[in-house]
């Protein structure tokens, strides 16, 4: 039976905790498109879940190789979102991790944080536009204009963005300390 | 002349690898090759292999076994460059090891 679940995470890590929950009590993860989460019936815990970010785009011939050697090693993708894969294993197959040395687990949290970072980018970029575009009318005609309440908005979520990579920063940085001593 | 940055220590992963390709194996033949050679106690990443084949095939110390059968599952074998790695690594590690003993004495078990 299929159970269709509206949700929005910002944090991948949580998000893959939750799957792996939902894995434990029966329900494994089929599909995925925004927000929008399709589980079926599965024996508890037969799935262990992962989400990683890909270096390319799906269809791009980097991240075909990648999957395709994914696949070879029993890893099952099971749905995709703009360059994020979500990920299953066989539970008895043994432990499944995608990055098992600091160094790849920092170049990937890395790679989230450059995500919202450039998420973060684009809506200060458009943010900051058309705040200047209201300023301006502002000087000129003395209202304020669509353009500063919808350039406000933007750069507030540009922040939002911004600080969603902040909890990333700290673990790279804790990492990398961990990296001075050990591998 | 630029710095050599050759005499590191070998990763564990990069070390096992290049242990596991002594005779052909494909990607999954490695992860359970380097779990049974380390009793499970090392199970490499999925993305951490495949990061370490990449670079190790760049470096030329494994190579792609071409095999028509089945083009999907590349096996891959280690060369001569890559052995010469593994006997310095060895070096290296038998002189940590017998500092080790020495200094520490048979407090380790």
């Amino acid at each position: 039976m299929k159970h269709i679940i509206r949700k929005a995470y910002w944090n991948y890590e949580k998000e893959e905790k939750w799957l792996n929950e939902m894995s434990s009590k029966g329900l494994a993860l089929t599909d995925f498109s925004w927000c929008r989460y399709v589980f079926e019936d599965a024996t508890e815990g037969e799935y262990i879940y992962r989400i990683e970010l890909l270096d390319h785009p799906i269809k791009h011939p980097e991240s075909k190789k990648y999957l395709n050697f994914l696949e070879e090693i029993g890893v099952e993708i099971v749905a995709y979102y703009m360059k994020w894969v979500y990920l299953r294993k066989k539970t008895y197959e043994g432990k499944f991790d995608v990055y098992s040395d600091i160094d790849s687990k920092i170049k990937h949290y890395k790679k989230v944080n450059l995500w919202w970072s450039m998420l973060a980018g684009v809506e200060f970029g458009a943010g900051l536009l058309n705040v200047v575009i209201g300023l301006i009318y502002l000087v000129l005609e003395g209202e304020v204009n669509f353009n500063l309440i919808i350039g406000s908005i933007l750069s507030i979520i540009g922040f939002l963005f911004l600080g969603l990579g902040r909890p990333l920063r700290e673990k790279i940085k804790k990492l990398k300390n961990e990296r001075e001593i050990r591998e | 002349m630029p710095e050599s940055t050759e005499r590191g220590a070998l990763t564990e992963a990069v070390y096992y690898i290049l242990l596991s390709l002594y005779s052909q194996l494909h990607g999954y033949g490695i992860m359970q090759k380097i779990k049974e050679l380390t009793d499970e106690r090392v199970e490499l990443g999925a993305g951490t292999l495949y990061g370490a084949i990449s670079t190790l095939l760049e470096k030329g110390w494994i190579k792609p076994i071409n095999d028509q059968k089945d083009s999907r599952k590349k096996e891959y074998l280690i060369t001569e460059t890559g052995k010469s790695v593994v006997n310095g690594e060895i070096k290296r590690l038998e002189e940590l090891i017998k500092n080790g003993k020495q200094i520490a004495g048979g407090g380790y078990q």
